[in-house]
């Protein structure tokens, strides 16, 4: 079995495990008065201090969620309905066009009930954003724009976004910005503080932690109003605290960003290896993002193959024990070419032939091997299955 | 053999991939997903194309132990089968989607793409019996006649059985519902779907008219060519109906008016009398042979619909004269009159049990007069 998939989620990490069950092993709530709540609240500081040390952060501006989506949520909603009831024109919200749809979709959403004005800011053929298109965006009417959003590293193609440009764009005018983080931590350098954002989306099953956790950083000052109401257990968000998995998020946090660099220097000759394999058995692959290891995540292998089908090249993989994605796994169950490789200007028919291969921290010479020792024949198959058919319709009835 | 078990989230098509895989088969679930925008189609239990069902599927190939997958076909769908049959409204014929989306859709692009991804055979819920017979594959009814589907099977030709693997033909529905329940199944208890999955709320009427357009015509008396009332579309006809006509008088002779004939180039609606409305010369193009061509003068039983009678008749190739015989058309001269026979349905032809093929029906008329 080889697990190529860990942009969609990835093996728990021992130190993670560990810090989990110790944690289910008591009983509390971690906003009770009593000793048992008492315990419970002391794992949850301890993990919000470790969250604050990893990201580079103040534990206040920790505020933990139940993952990526509800993180995205919250920032760009949050920051939205605080902008405007600040000043009633600002209701443009700009965000590249490869969003994940965690973001895509409740700015669409923005657009459609809240009379947000939104604008996706353009990327050239490497995924990367148009810097001088969102400077002009911002300049057309700086007053206007509620929040500016953009993801640190892009979750298909890996294509890591100009954070710092983005930041000193819209910082000029005040308007704050939220970046989704969930595929870059753990393998770029990530410092809140340093990156000037006002928010950030962290995921806890993206670094080796369980699913259903994650944070969101929000910078000291930053207004954002809150998605979930109830007892304000986390200030701008409520609901019972989860505190063995935020025991287990800050612990599997803690493992990837301290071993990142290692890391990121292994996957990233692995990666390379997958790629110049993939090319030479495959000559007419087309590989997305960008060329350069410095621009893009170590982990992430993404490949157009003409003529096939994603779909089909997956269930041949998956029935060899080859386990990638076709895209986003939110996107997976009925097929359409990513909005991704669209906003990139890949042609569709090629955009529907696409596979993501992304390494991570149990990825191995091995895994990449197999892949190599499988493709042909599948790629051969998958070629020859082609797109469904359409069978002539001369012979009906006219 | 490698085996595609099509899950449509109803529990023959579970029941159908369970024992596909209880006979040792190395078995893949794959949900069909019609339409591009699954809330358009029927919600939950009616249709078999909902993003409920597709949940079911995917519960059914859980429980199974199998891989599932979901093949988006909504182009070819609306290409040849969604099209097609507003087409053919539209020319003033009544079609069956379900025979026509088994001939292009799942016994053709889906079976097609199985057999290049290295599939051996598609699997489906479908009641009918394959046999092996002296001259091949054969196609027979089902053992429960109230189920019996060899009638939506008819337009598969012998390379297609040859890949086709229908697991419930001996069994009575009863008794695979009782057998979803024992394997766990949640689908057990789904009802079964009816109607057409792409007519979202079962108004085939509106579902047209909403594509073709209000188009107003005549109805007039298929004997004296008399116009006695008008009508906002054609395709809101079909032939034996005899509601809704909204006449402006009725016969001298108090009988009942029946639609006994669509000209649609006209938008003309035909009326007359009961009588007119029984035919016993139907003739065919498209002819389909689920296994050898038969000799003309074969005598054949003739369905003309899903759950229909089976009359005797005698089939022949060249036709009669006046009936427009001629290569790939076929006559069919019943032993009994049959009613409400229109252009556009299929005539499955049989022998006994076994499905010798069918035909596309393109007029039908008295021995004597000719009309439709």
């Amino acid at each position: 079995m080889a697990f190529l998939d860990h942009a969609a989620t990835t093996p728990i990490r021992p130190e993670s495990l560990v810090a989990l069950t110790v944690a289910y092993e008591h009983t509390g709530n971690a906003s009770s008065l009593h000793a048992a709540g008492r315990q419970a609240r002391k794992t949850v500081e301890e993990a919000r201090e470790s969250v604050a040390a990893s990201l580079g952060c103040g534990p206040s501006e920790v505020i933990f969620t139940s993952g990526g989506t509800e993180s995205d949520n919250l920032a760009v909603k949050g920051l939205y309905w605080a902008r405007r009831a600040e000043a009633r024109g600002r209701v443009r919200v700009l965000c590249s066009a490869v969003e994940h749809h965690a973001v895509l979709d409740p700015v669409a959403w923005l657009g459609s009930h809240e009379g947000a004005v939104v604008e996706h800011i353009p990327v050239d053929r490497l995924g990367r954003i148009d810097v001088d298109a969102l400077a002009h965006m911002i300049a057309l009417d700086p007053d206007s724009v509620a929040l500016v959003s953009v993801m640190m590293a892009n979750n298909e193609v890996g294509t890591v976004q100009p954070i710092a440009e983005v930041v000193r764009l819209a910082h000029a005018h005040g308007i704050p910005v939220h970046s989704d983080g969930v595929q870059a931590v753990g393998s770029l350098d990530v410092d809140f503080r340093l990156s000037g954002l006002d928010a950030l989306t962290v995921s806890s099953h993206k670094v080796g932690g369980p699913h259903g956790a994650g944070a969101l950083v929000v910078g000291r000052g930053v207004s954002i109003e809150p998605l979930l109401h109830g007892g304000a257990q986390e200030r701008l968000r409520s609901g019972t605290l989860d505190s063995p998995g935020i025991a287990g998020f800050a612990a599997a946090l803690a493992a990837a960003v301290d071993g990142h660099a290692e890391a990121a220097h292994r996957l990233t000759s692995l990666r390379n290896e997958l790629v110049a394999g993939v090319l030479e058995l495959v000559p007419d692959v087309v590989v997305s993002g960008d060329p350069d290891s410095a621009g893009r995540l170590p982990g992430h292998a993404h490949f157009s193959f003409p003529g096939c089908e994603g779909d089909a090249l997956l269930m041949l993989l998956d029935a060899r024990g080859i386990e990638c994605s076709t895209g986003s796994a939110c996107t997976a169950g009925i097929p359409e070419p990513s909005h991704v490789l669209l906003a990139m200007g890949v042609d569709p028919e090629l955009a529907r032939g696409s596979l993501r291969f992304s390494l991570g921290h149990t990825s191995t010479p091995d895994d990449v091997r197999t892949v190599l020792n499988e493709l042909t024949p599948v790629v051969e198959r998958a070629r020859r299955a082609g797109r469904p058919r359409i069978r002539p319709v001369s012979d009906a009835v006219r | 053999m490698k085996v595609l078990a099509a899950l449509s989230g109803g529990v023959d098509s579970a029941v159908a991939a369970a024992r596909a895989v209880e006979g040792g088969h190395n078995v893949v679930g794959v949900h069909l997903a019609l339409s591009p925008d699954p809330k358009a189609f029927r919600e939950g239990a009616r249709g078999c194309c909902s993003l409920e069902d597709a949940r079911d599927a995917r519960r059914v190939a859980d429980v199974l132990g199998i891989p599932f997958y979901v093949w988006d076909l909504s182009e070819q769908f609306k290409a040849e089968v969604i099209d097609d049959f507003v087409a053919e409204y539209a020319a003033g014929r009544t079609p069956n989607p379900c025979l026509r989306c088994n001939e292009h859709i799942k016994f053709a692009a889906v079976l097609d793409r199985a057999v290049d991804l290295g599939f051996d055979a598609v699997a489906t819920g479908h009641y009918a019996r394959l046999a092996n017979g002296p001259a091949g594959v054969e196609l027979h009814r089902a053992a429960d006649p109230a189920k019996d589907q060899s009638y939506v099977l008819s337009v598969l030709e012998p390379a297609q059985l040859e890949r086709s693997m229908f697991p419930l033909g001996d069994d009575h529905k009863e008794a695979v519902r009782a057998e979803a329940l024992h394997r766990g199944l949640l689908v057990a208890e789904k009802p079964d779907s009816h109607d057409i999955c792409f007519v979202a709320d079962g108004r085939t009427g509106d579902f047209l008219t909403a594509r073709l357009g209000q188009q107003q015509g005549a109805i007039r008396d298929a004997e004296t060519g008399e116009q006695l009332g008008s009508h906002d579309g054609a395709h809101a006809f079909t032939i034996g109906q005899r509601r809704g006509l909204r006449l402006e008088r009725p016969r001298d002779d108090g009988a009942a008016r029946y639609v006994v004939g669509i000209d649609a180039p006209t938008r003309t609606i035909l009326v007359g009398p009961e009588q007119m409305l029984s035919v016993d010369l139907v003739s065919g193009s498209r002819p389909r042979w689920c296994g050898p061509v038969p000799a003309s003068g074969t005598p054949v039983g003739v369905q003309v619909r899903a759950h229909g009678r089976e009359t005797p008749a005698v089939m022949r190739f060249d036709g009669q004269e006046g009936l427009g015989g001629g290569p790939g058309e076929v006559s069919l001269e019943l032993a009994q009159p049959e009613r409400g026979v229109a252009a556009g349905q299929t005539a499955a032809l049989y022998s006994g049990t076994r499905v010798v093929g069918s035909c596309t029906i393109t007029s039908a008329a008295r021995a004597a007069t000719s009309w439709a």
